[in-house]
């Protein structure tokens, strides 16, 4: 194999050789295949890493909330498994906060596919005694993590399988699509397991957990476009609505029964949507009248503020937040 | 992104590539370059960058902070782990594995390298090529990277002088050669000001190639694929065993290279056993034919006893099936290797017991001298090994087939991932 360097800096770049071997790929290649899409290549990994875990681990839970991760989750454990069950219950830990709208279409998507859902609730672990809060109402996403490893206690999981992606937050950037998590629930950033190829290691000890995140590589525009490809049903307050909200700071704040205007704050009457859906009290819409899903796509690819900074109070607390919550044991 | 101008974006691809560099080359700031002059930095994070580099009583926006994920990062001013970031372009989505430089992290980078169609390798313009810059090109060539950047930074502070970039790349070009590149392509830029990054700049009128992100934009990558071996590890027997498909048993998996069509001659490997592709299904519906890296599941005209771990190639093909072979491995874990012990190798789909029964020879990364006689492995260790396996494996060599030519070693006691191997 003859080797040529060039560094000519007038030359353009010529096509590149390939993987070891060239001359022997261009029968294969002259024939009428087309290369995938992005979005393809991601929906084959995302399907391959679902059948890993199903293969590998003794008894593994799909986390589901009803949000739209979750539901590309689901479409992508039915292009996996079917025309079988899914070899894993799905399951949502309950903050108590949700919107009533998500979890209904939560039970229902649930229903439809003929899956099985188990709901553990932060309002049990509350009444258990396990969370204390500090006041009643307050932001319920850090509290999931007790729920959260007591299911998985109860259960025995040695895998939970979420829709968190990469983009969403630096911390998560740093995650592996494996994330180990020792006994007590907790991620070590400092000594994560190499993670090479597609060769994922998805060994525990009795006891010990990973958190499997199939779609790390899908950005937000990524997962709409897949909404709008699939033509994916997902709750009515991710599309633009009217409702009532306060101006609070640089958020809109939603008006519901456990976020009333302050003192001095007047309730407005706007066309929103939600860009994610977690806790009532810290999930905030942005002002839209995107529509349908190729209207977000269109708002989604001109925005210059991220999902979670346009979205979550609890992520603008400090620079480590995400980070100190998963080493909590949080999804 | 105003970038972005299709909404769909049906027909852009995706490339994955890793950045390395040593300590203060930049490279977080030409990441952040990359990410802000091609609109992928929203406002918000632009505003928190801006408050932190304030904090640190400096002015303007430090775009290095972009790229600090951690707290330890943050605190300590370097980058630990492999971080992943994501833009995308109208025309392909890019995935980067961005890789601390020092030498403990080496482990860091041969995971962030091992997936990556390109590497870009950042040098110092006023240092030229280090030590570590001989490492990262190893690495990369180890890895099988078909495609090398030599990104020249901090071309502003060496008065952006065409020897000087000419000089660098010819000494690159030495080495690079040795190692067995065939494709090398040599960037002048100034990350920090912003030349030749996204946009060219005009401070390098002598320079006629493409800036970075063009040549990203551009470059041929369709060559990385394997189309001529169809290999398929069977990932999951999926058996419904519902009234409706109660004879239904389908063999699901990713196609990690080659074609498949309807009516082929294949065969079970290691059994030996043959059939014939009755149907390739997809939850989208049946295909006629499908090739690497699709998902697919593949129905048999035979009933023939099929698990997890077994391989399904065409007839016509061949393949080694072995229980020992040589390999490359990197050695990645505190633990050195002991010899005496059993671990567990992770090779497609299939996971056995292995011994690794001799070091034939350590590789200097940096020299690339081979040094012999070498009874341990260390962490960031690469020698050449011979492997034993408890049951046979299919295999291929790593130069030519990625996926069916790589495996990871296990500690069955610490269930940690303690090497990684390229098969000769």
């Amino acid at each position: 194999m003859e080797t040529t360097v060039n560094f000519d800096s007038n030359r353009w770049v010529p096509p590149a050789p390939g993987f070891g071997f060239k001359s022997r790929v261009s029968a294969a290649r002259k024939s009428s295949r087309r290369a995938l899409t992005h979005l393809e290549t991601l929906e084959s990994e995302s399907i391959h890493i679902l059948r890993e875990v199903a293969a590998e681990c003794r008894n593994p839970a799909l986390l589901f909330s009803g949000g739209k991760d979750s539901l590309v989750l689901l479409r992508l454990a039915e292009k996996a498994f079917r025309p079988a069950r899914f070899p894993f219950p799905l399951m949502h830990i309950d903050t108590g906060h949700n919107f009533p709208e998500v979890i209904a279409f939560r039970d229902r998507r649930a229903a439809e596919l003929g899956e099985r859902l188990i709901v553990r609730s932060v309002e049990d672990s509350i009444r258990r005694g396990r969370v204390v809060l500090k006041s009643p109402d307050e932001s319920r996403n850090a509290h999931q993590s007790v729920t959260l490893l007591d299911a998985i206690a109860e259960f025995g999981f040695d895998a939970c399988i979420g829709g968190a992606r990469r983009d969403e937050e630096k911390a998560r950037a740093k995650e592996r699509i494996f994330s180990f998590r020792d006994e007590f629930g907790q991620w070590d950033p400092k000594n994560q397991r190499p993670e090479l190829w597609d060769l994922y290691n998805t060994r525990v000890h009795p006891g010990e957990n990973v958190r499997v995140f199939p779609i790390s590589n899908w950005t937000e525009l990524d997962v709409w476009r897949y909404i709008a490809k699939e033509r994916l049903d997902i709750p009515g307050i991710y599309y633009a609505h009217r409702r009532e909200v306060v101006r609070r700071g640089r958020s809109v704040v939603p008006v519901s029964r456990l976020a009333q205007p302050k003192n001095g704050e007047s309730v407005e009457i706007l066309s929103v949507r939600f860009r994610t859906v977690g806790d009532m009290t810290c999930t905030c819409p942005v002002e839209s009248t995107a529509a349908t899903a190729r209207e977000i796509i269109a708002e989604t690819a001109t925005t210059r503020i991220t999902e979670r900074g346009a979205t979550r109070m609890d992520d603008q607390t400090s620079e480590a937040s995400m980070e100190l919550r998963k080493k909590e044991g949080y999804f | 992104m105003p970038a972005i101008q299709s909404i769909e974006f049906q027909r852009s691809e995706l490339l994955r590539f890793i950045t390395a560099g040593s300590v203060d080359d930049g490279k977080s700031t030409l990441i952040g370059r990359l990410l802000h002059d091609s609109k992928s930095i929203f406002e918000d994070q632009l505003s928190a960058l801006e408050q932190t580099t304030r904090r640190r009583g400096v002015e303007g926006v430090d775009l290095s902070l972009l790229t600090d994920g951690l707290q330890a990062e943050r605190e300590q001013g370097i980058t630990i782990d492999v971080a992943y970031r994501y833009f995308a372009t109208p025309r392909r989505k890019f995935i980067i594995a961005d890789t601390p430089g020092h030498e403990q992290y080496t482990r860091n980078m041969v995971t962030g390298a091992s997936s990556a169609n390109l590497a870009v390798i950042l040098l110092d313009a006023r240092k030229g090529v280090l030590t570590q810059s001989r490492r990262h090109a190893t690495i990369a060539a180890l890895l099988g990277i078909p495609r090398l950047v030599v990104a020249v930074n901090k071309m502003d502070l060496v008065g952006y002088a065409e020897e000087v970039f000419n000089g660098i790349c010819e000494a690159f070009a030495q080495f690079a050669a040795d190692l067995g590149f065939r494709d090398v392509i040599g960037i002048p830029i100034s990350a920090l000001k912003g030349d030749m990054v996204v946009a060219r700049g005009e401070n390098l009128p002598w320079y006629r190639g493409p800036a970075l992100l063009e040549l990203l934009e551009r470059i041929e990558i369709d060559y990385d694929l394997n189309l001529d071996d169809f290999r398929f590890p069977v990932q999951w027997v999926c058996r419904p065993g519902t009234f409706e498909y109660q004879d239904f048993r389908g063999y699901t998996g990713r196609i990690e290279s080659g074609t498949v069509t309807v009516g082929d001659q294949i065969a079970v490997l290691p059994s030996g056993r043959s059939s014939s592709i009755k149907q390739i299904l997809t939850f989208d519906g049946e295909l006629e034919r499908a090739f690497a890296p699709q998902s697919v599941t593949l129905l048999l005209e035979d009933e023939i006893d099929i698990s997890r771990g077994d391989m399904i190639i065409k007839s016509s093909d061949t393949v080694r099936v072995a229980k020992e072979y040589d390999a490359d491995v990197c050695w990645l874990s505190e633990q050195p290797l002991d010899r005496r012990r059993k671990y567990v190798i992770k090779h497609a789909t299939k996971t056995v017991k292995a011994y690794l029964t001799r070091i034939d020879h350590r590789v200097d990364v940096n020299t690339l001298q081979l040094i012999d006689g070498a009874s341990q492995l260390n962490m960031n260790d690469i020698a050449r090994v011979g492997v034993k396996v408890q049951q046979p494996l299919v295999i291929d060599s790593y130069a030519r087939n990625r996926a069916t030519g790589s495996f990871i070693v296990i500690d069955e006691a610490t269930n940690n991932t303690v090497a990684a191997g390229m098969i000769l």
